[in-house]
């Protein structure tokens, strides 16, 4: 391949991380442990839980990753959490090094792995926007030059002489993602930033990502769990699993390996603790551990079938009443429909198993995914998440023939009632 | 178009200097952000810069001068404490701003790239500046008791405080990044580094002069580098103080021996230290 035309080549990089503890806080810990370990006793600063072989091995965050990347290319990395995405980001954004492999990046490159990074609350919109474009990497006279459009696209002029800590955090997403999107930087990359801002600014955001690719040549790295985001603008996807490449090309394909790799097809029976549980649900004392589909060798119902689960959970303090939610989720990720079941009492620490049943009647047919979750209820009645697995297994309805989920789609509502109008 | 090369191995003694120069605006930026952030909202906003020395001047002359007695080479007391305070704040100023680097801008380098010594040298420069302003005020003194012929400055070779403030300034980002360096892995480091300063301050000539230590003594106030400094800084104003070229080489060689070794370990901690906070 033309190296002229190459934006980022990476070769066997890897990167190591220390699991368990990395050091003590404290010099006078450091010499308690080393005290101990002389004397032969246990270490009085392990962590209750670990062992000592533990602590000191090794963990691949990145295991040779090799990519080629031309520029103008719009790529989405997706990958299940810890698969390495932000690690592989991380490295490319120099932020931290890697412990093997030689990457070469033509270009400047400017992240935005978080936005509004070094703003101060006490400057104000117009001095943030230079303190900011010069971490990013810019010179004072590029700024000037482009100070108006930043204003203008950010649509905050008014603003734009007050400090940012009287800002909406609406309006400090917009002014950070402004600077972001005008850098002069021939690669730009993305952490999920689009999550945040409203739908609108959402839009003009993905808009101006796909113009700085196919008008001014320059490359766009994309990272987010949201696949309709990484649909719109990525052509091309990287899926990433436990550090390493697993699929590299068209986008739908991309997602559907994705998804596909990430739930073994149509098993019955997992281990969920191989799953990806959603990051906001860590250290609850609940976690989903197994899932059997009972009496089913393959997952797939006939309309009007239930659907029936054994759930194992494990949870390592008392918890309160549990509340199981089912999510549907169409082939494409898109959700489709929720169910909830009241709350139940368990009882004690250690092994809970749960059965659920969800009556299959109002789905026609198709491919679904199943995202799996346990809550609690607060005082308010609102439903606080303990865990909660996106993509928990996948299932097939068998409709009937004549049903076709392009035009009818996968849901069967109660039959509408009809009768002669009274005249 | 730019090309960078990241690699796993990375010499040893690659400062990154040249990147350094092309985020300097950076530099500039950090150094005015400190002073904004420190200024707005207060009454008195950048007035602060002067009365903090005057008062902390005056307190020196009531408890070192009248209390103690200590001798001040025959220079006026305020005079001799103001300038004394300002060029040790400076210097310690580095020290502990540095020593701090990790510690205060985890948040930034977590999240961006920049060069990670534009830091500590905005660190430098924002301390030059706080040394400039009380500078001033030490200059109105000694115009004032040099037309009355109390002091003597050598005008002829003020072109040298440019040099000893870098002296100074370098030394002290120096010996902040190896403490900067040495906090990321332990934290209590910290604590001591407030008494440890205090203590070096003591045991530099900044309140009193190297005349006025016993000859046996003098040995250990000059295996401080940061004394014939001091020292110099005083001759140059004043006209008094004991300079040696043997004691300024000492100063100047372990100055560039700290820096040195500040910013080779800080580009090494620099470069992992995301993964340990």
């Amino acid at each position: 391949m033309d190296e002229q035309n190459l934006s980022l080549r990476l070769r066997g990089v890897k990167k190591q991380y220390r699991l368990g503890l990395i050091n003590h806080q404290t010099l006078q810990q450091d010499l308690q442990s080393w005290w101990a370990r002389r004397r032969g006793r246990d270490d009085p600063n392990q962590r209750i839980g670990t062992s000592t072989d533990q602590a000191g091995q090794f963990f691949w965050a990145l295991d040779g990753v090799d990519l080629d990347i031309h520029r103008g290319e719009r790529i989405g990395i997706i990958g299940a959490n810890g698969a390495g995405k932000s690690t592989l980001l991380k490295i490319i954004c120099r932020i931290t090094a890697p412990t093997e492999g030689e990457i070469d990046i033509w270009g400047r490159v400017s992240s935005m792995l978080e936005v509004g990074t070094g703003f101060h609350r006490e400057m104000t919109g117009r001095e943030n926007i230079y303190m900011n474009g010069a971490i990013l990497g810019m010179s004072r006279s590029e700024i000037d030059a482009c100070l108006e459009d930043i204003i203008d696209f950010s649509e905050l002029r008014e603003f734009i002489d007050t400090p940012v800590k009287r800002y909406s955090s609406g309006m400090f997403v917009k002014l950070a993602f402004s600077v972001a999107a005008h850098l002069q930087s021939e690669i730009m990359i993305m952490d999920e930033v689009l999550a945040v801002g409203d739908m609108a600014f959402q839009q003009k955001c993905l808009a101006r990502m796909r113009r700085a690719a196919d008008e001014e040549n320059r490359t766009v790295l994309y990272v987010s769990h949201n696949m309709s985001t990484i649909r719109q603008l990525c052509d091309r996807c990287i899926v990433l699993d436990r550090g390493r490449v697993i699929f590299d090309g068209d986008t739908e394909r991309a997602i559907a390996a994705y998804l596909d790799h990430s739930l073994g097809e149509h098993e019955t029976d997992m281990d969920l603790n191989l799953k990806s549980h959603s990051r906001r649900a860590v250290d609850t004392g609940v976690l989903m551990t197994r899932l059997t589909l009972t009496d089913k060798i393959t997952a797939v119902y006939e309309k009007g079938e239930a659907l029936r689960m054994r759930l194992v959970l494990r949870t390592t303090k008392p918890a309160p009443p549990l509340l199981f939610r089912l999510t549907l989720r169409s082939e494409a990720d898109v959700g489709l429909a929720t169910a909830w079941s009241p709350a139940i009492e368990t009882d004690g620490v250690g092994e809970q198993i749960v059965c659920l049943s969800l009556p299959l009647d109002n789905i026609a047919k198709g491919n679904f995914y199943a995202g799996l979750g346990v809550y609690r209820s607060d005082e308010l009645g609102r439903r606080i998440p303990l865990d909660y697995i996106r993509h928990a297994f996948k299932f097939e309805v068998c409709g009937l023939p004549i049903w076709n989920t392009e035009a009818h789609g996968y849901m069967a509502l109660p039959p509408m009632e009809a009768a002669p109008a009274e005249r | 178009m730019q090309h960078t090369h990241i690699s796993a191995k990375q010499g040893l003694f690659d400062l990154k200097l040249r990147e350094l120069w092309q985020y300097r605006d950076l530099v500039w930026l950090f150094t005015r952000r400190s002073f904004i952030v420190t200024y707005t909202q207060t009454i008195l906003g950048p007035l602060w810069l002067i009365i903090n020395p005057l008062l902390t001047g005056i307190t020196y002359v009531v408890l070192f001068g009248n209390i103690a007695k200590l001798s001040t080479d025959g220079v006026p007391q305020l005079l001799f404490y103001l300038s004394g305070h300002a060029i040790w704040s400076f210097f310690s100023g580095c020290v502990v701003k540095n020593a701090s680097t990790f510690a205060d801008n985890a948040y930034l380098f977590g999240k961006v790239y920049f060069p990670r010594l534009v830091i500590p040298v905005s660190n430098v420069l924002g301390n030059a500046i706080l040394f400039l302003i009380q500078m001033l005020l030490v200059f109105a003194l000694l115009l004032w008791y040099s037309f009355q012929g109390l002091v003597h400055p050598l005008w002829s070779i003020w072109i040298l405080l440019p040099f000893l403030l870098l002296l100074l300034g370098v030394m002290g980002m120096g010996t902040g990044l190896i403490i900067s360096s040495l906090t990321t892995k332990y934290r209590d480091l910290r604590v001591l580094l407030d008494f440890g300063m205090t203590l070096w301050m003591y045991a530099t000539p900044v309140v009193y002069p190297l005349s006025a230590v016993d000859a046996s003594l003098r040995r250990y106030i000059l295996i401080n580098p940061v004394s014939p400094v001091i020292e110099l800084f005083r001759h140059i104003l004043f006209g008094v103080g004991d300079v040696s070229s043997a004691s300024l080489a000492y100063s100047f060689f372990f100055t560039v021996a700290a820096a040195l070794a500040g910013i080779v370990i800080f580009n090494h901690v620099e470069r992992t230290f995301m993964d340990t906070v």
